[in-house]
């Protein structure tokens, strides 16, 4: 008898712990990953790059070394206002997004823990990343000019600026303002050429306009291809969909301010998350995207330019030609974006 | 009919004080549920009312010297002529069919509801692809009559409120189609035998009987309208969400657009409010008649209604589906792994529930209201539980991210704290704060079929039950929910379709590997990949179809 009572409660103590365990991994999915894999840790990612942009990333890392990766992908601006209301609660251990005005933002506000790491030191350069090391960026997207070859010769061409010039009236086809890619276009240009000078600029593209601003940069290329207009402003990546869809489509890419600071560009990026749970894990994983081995694949799944520089960019994009890139850091793009909303709104920019 | 007395509860008859008791007891108990649905919305809206404690007269000041003037402007527009179109549109096609008899009505009958399944940005951006300058229609036209000919520009104030109506008159239609066809043809016939025309008869006494559900057809189309961003970005048509919208992801200011959002919702309610003092004081019940008997409309009358009805299944269905399945073919089904069955599940299982438990809400709120002696869209609560339909989604999700993350830290963390378990979050991230999430949200489209079902019904039959020794129960059970089963079936059907559309709170509080149908389709055109969208969304109004069909079988027995 005194023999198996212990034994009972032993039994009885496990069923209950198992209870428990069942309750808790019911209504929390969390709890189950963790405690199925109590040595290799799950990583999780709040994610405003698309699904189909990451996936293949995640799958192979966990192939590589074994470690989960978990993620949800939204908006990076409701992504940022859950990581800011969870706090120190939150699950997330890296918030990646789209858009450098969006690390930035995340920045400011504290969701980042700075991370003291040679490997990304040395594969992400000085302006593709954060001045006290919260975000790396992790690809490199051109918003540049796209023109029509059959109405215009690439020697009318020169810079973003020409643009407003007369001699394009009623041949110029912008995507919307409310776009961040426009938005960090024009606060980079305020803080290259000053706050004025940008929006007598901006204020002669909306002359030029041949039609309201379009909802995507899709649009705005085949509205050039029909003959509605005669040059945009648009992403690399864009443009290199639109060719593979349809190779025919009389565009070509022009890269405009080679004289001066260079193509605007922006990046796509991530950080760890000041109350990360797992915060090596996900540092290991964000070094392993920074390097040789993945940054290929990382830019080539949405035909973008590698970050690391001594990566190569896939032979199609290659196939658009080199370019000086503006050397600006991509963190004024952050920093100016309500200001340069505002001189668009201004400007009349729609 | 004049409003009714509190029907006498058979505790009432007798005047001791347990029965008195009793009857407090049970008043306050029928507040209960109505209650509980307006404390649902309040949660995520005292967050977005909390934002007035920091003023943010900067960007205020921007937007009213920048745009604000053309905003309420082009919002008021827009709302103006949606709720004209889909008014007109909704009634005369569910006068159609839900009275006439002619060729094609049966199939038109359900088919015409299908407009619903697609979202309204599916719609805007086919429109955009077929009627744009660099669309075939227009590139078409230009080799005819040469490079100079040009059509409006679709993306005008008209264009939008076309392509919103083409999606939003189905909550007109359905809603008038069961109201008159609950309305039988008695009325009618008497109408006609007193001398009047069939259209005098329309005019002054079908339409007139049919107004609940006309009014709450339209406060859902007007709500959507009003919340709508995908449809009008896709247009790059400004509105007064635009202005939210853009305080918060250009401006990088939460705050200002929530103040924003409020703003919005103040007018949304001044407008029900309006609106139910302009109804009045005057009822109208009725009771559902079985038999449909239709009016044969014969000779070109009868080609007209069809054509007429073709044509609007034609704009609304016929032609966004098309260019669906011309992406989908297009695509070569690249997408279709065995992980896509799983989104279907997903989708499909959080409609259900949220459908579920959002309507049973409502049934129990319009009952409560009912018990009440009260309309059911009177007092306040009511109101305030159909306000989450006029928030713009992603202002709504964050709103219930913070509260509930507020919770999680608040309570849940200290108790599983004293419990020894690990902190973790419970709320955020779960299931409930999803099911939440719709039930604040489409809480007013489960409430608006039930409603105008429940006005139509005379309170004398709750009083002949009770006579007969039934208690409320058996009144909701045996009595109520037979008679309602249309308008019921009608507020599970619209829940589930809006439920599976809805993407902002499904992004934002969905648990890891939650994704949905309308998830990826979010993320392909929101990176402009329109042909890999169609799959995703041709499959929603797939399954949509399958609610859509045996609500009308149901709806046919009865």
């Amino acid at each position: 008898m005194s023999a198996r009572f212990p034994k009972i409660t032993a039994g009885l103590s496990t069923a209950v712990m198992m209870l428990g365990l069942a309750a808790c991994s019911d209504n929390d999915p969390a709890a189950a990953a963790k405690a199925e894999a109590t040595e290799k840790p799950v990583v999780t990612v709040y994610s405003a790059r698309k699904e189909h942009l990451i996936k293949p990333m995640f799958d192979k890392y966990t192939e590589l070394t074994g470690v989960k990766v978990r993620y949800v992908t939204d908006k990076a601006g409701p992504l940022l206002a859950r990581l800011e209301s969870e706090g120190v609660s939150t699950p997330a251990d890296m918030f990646m997004t789209v858009d450098a005005g969006y690390l930035w933002q995340a920045s400011q506000r504290g969701v980042f823990a700075a991370q003291q790491s040679e490997i990304l030191e040395a594969n992400i350069p000085e302006h593709l990343q954060a001045a006290n090391n919260d975000w790396f960026g992790l690809s490199v997207r051109a918003r540049t000019i796209v023109y029509s070859t059959e109405r215009v010769k690439p020697s009318e061409l020169s810079t973003y600026e020409d643009l407003a010039d007369p001699k394009w009236k009623g041949r110029l086809c912008l995507r919307t303002s409310k776009k961040v890619y426009n938005q960090s276009l024009v606060a980079t240009m305020m803080q290259t050429q000053g706050a004025e000078k940008t929006e007598t600029l901006v204020k002669g593209w909306v002359t030029n306009l041949a039609t309201d601003p379009f909802s995507n940069d899709t649009k705005a290329m085949e509205a050039v291809a029909a003959g509605q207009c005669d040059v945009t402003v648009v992403n690399t990546y864009y443009f290199g969909r639109l060719k593979k869809k349809l190779p025919e489509t009389p565009l070509a890419i022009f890269w405009p301010n080679q004289e001066d600071r260079g193509v605007h560009v922006n990046i796509s990026g991530a950080g760890i998350t000041q109350h990360a749970k797992q915060p090596a894990a996900a540092k290991a994983l964000l070094e392993w995207l920074s390097s040789a081995e993945a940054q290929g694949q990382f830019a080539e799944l949405n035909q973008e330019y590698p970050a690391n520089g001594k990566i190569k960019p896939s032979a199609e994009v290659a196939s658009w030609g080199q370019f000086k890139a503006d050397s600006v850091n991509v963190e004024s793009a952050g920093s100016l974006q309500a200001e340069a909303v505002k001189l668009m709104d201004r400007a009349g920019y729609r | 009919m004049a409003n009714s007395v509190v029907p006498p509860l058979p505790g009432a008859v007798k005047k001791n004080k347990t029965a008195k008791a009793a009857q407090q007891w049970q008043r306050r108990f029928w507040r209960l549920p109505a209650w509980s649905a307006a404390f649902l919305v309040l949660l995520p809206l005292s967050v977005i009312a909390l934002s007035w404690a920091s003023p943010q007269t900067d960007v205020w000041l921007h937007l009213v010297e920048t745009q604000l003037g053309s905003l309420i402007k082009n919002t008021l527009l827009l709302c103006v002529g949606v709720g004209v179109v889909t008014i007109s549109v909704g009634v005369s096609l569910a006068w159609l069919v839900s009275v006439c008899e002619f060729p094609g009505r049966r199939w038109l009958d359900w088919a015409l509801m299908l407009p619903l399944a697609i979202p309204t940005y599916v719609v805007a951006f086919v429109a955009l692809g077929l009627l744009g300058y660099s669309g075939p229609v227009q590139t078409s036209l230009r080799s005819i009559f040469g490079s100079a000919f040009q059509l409006p520009d679709v993306r005008s104030t008209g264009g939008v409120i076309l392509v919103m109506s083409a999606v939003l008159y189905p909550y007109v239609y359905m809603l008038t189609r069961s109201a008159f066809m609950s309305q039988g043809r008695g009325l009618i016939d008497a109408a006609r035998t007193l001398g009047r025309t069939p259209s005098q008869a329309f005019w002054s006494v079908a339409l007139p009987m049919a107004r609940p559900a006309i009014a709450a057809g339209a406060a859902l189309a007007l709500m959507e309208t009003l919340a709508d961003f995908g449809a009008v970005a896709v247009f790059n048509y400004d509105t007064f969400t635009t202005a939210i919208y853009k305080s918060w992801f250009g401006l990088f200011n939460l705050t200002a657009a929530a103040q924003l959002a409020s703003v919005l919702l103040l007018f949304v309610g001044l407008a029900i409010f309006t609106e139910q003092k302009a109804r009045g004081n005057g009822r109208l019940h009725q009771l559902p008649k079985q038999q449909r008997d239709g009016f044969q409309l014969t000779g070109w009358k009868a080609w007209l209604a069809s054509a007429y009805c073709l044509l609007i299944f034609t704009i609304a269905f016929v032609v966004p589906v098309g260019q669906l399945i011309f992406w989908v073919v297009e695509t070569r089904l690249a997408d279709l792994n065995s992980n896509y069955f799983k989104l279907i599940g997903h989708t499909f299982s959080l409609g259900g529930i949220a459908a579920i438990f959002t309507v049973t809400l409502a049934l129990l709120v319009s009952f409560g209201q009912r018990q009440l002696g009260r309309y059911t869209t009177a007092g306040l609560s009511v109101r305030i539980a159909g306000l989450g339909y006029a928030l713009p989604g992603t202002v709504l999700a964050v709103g219930i991210v913070t509260a509930f993350a507020f919770l999680d830290k608040q309570l849940v963390a200290p108790v599983r704290e004293w419990l020894g378990l690990p902190v973790q979050q419970i709320l955020v991230g779960g299931l409930i704060a999803l099911i939440f999430a719709y039930s604040v949200r489409f809480f007013s489209v489960a409430l608006g079929p039930l409603q105008s079902s429940f006005e139509r019904l005379k309170p004398s039959l709750q009083e002949v039950a009770h006579t007969l020794g039934a208690n409320q129960w058996q009144v909701l059970w045996r009595v109520y929910l037979p008679l309602l089963t249309p308008g019921l079936f009608t507020a599970l059907l619209l829940v589930l379709v809006d439920v599976m559309k809805e993407m902002p709170a499904t992004l934002l509080l969905r648990p890891f590997g939650w994704d949905t149908l309308a998830v990826k389709v979010y993320e392909m055109t929101s990176e402009g990949e329109w042909e890999r969208a169609a799959l995703p969304a041709l499959s929603l109004v797939l399954l949509s179809i399958v609610p859509v069909v045996m609500m009308i079988r149901r709806s046919r027995i009865d």
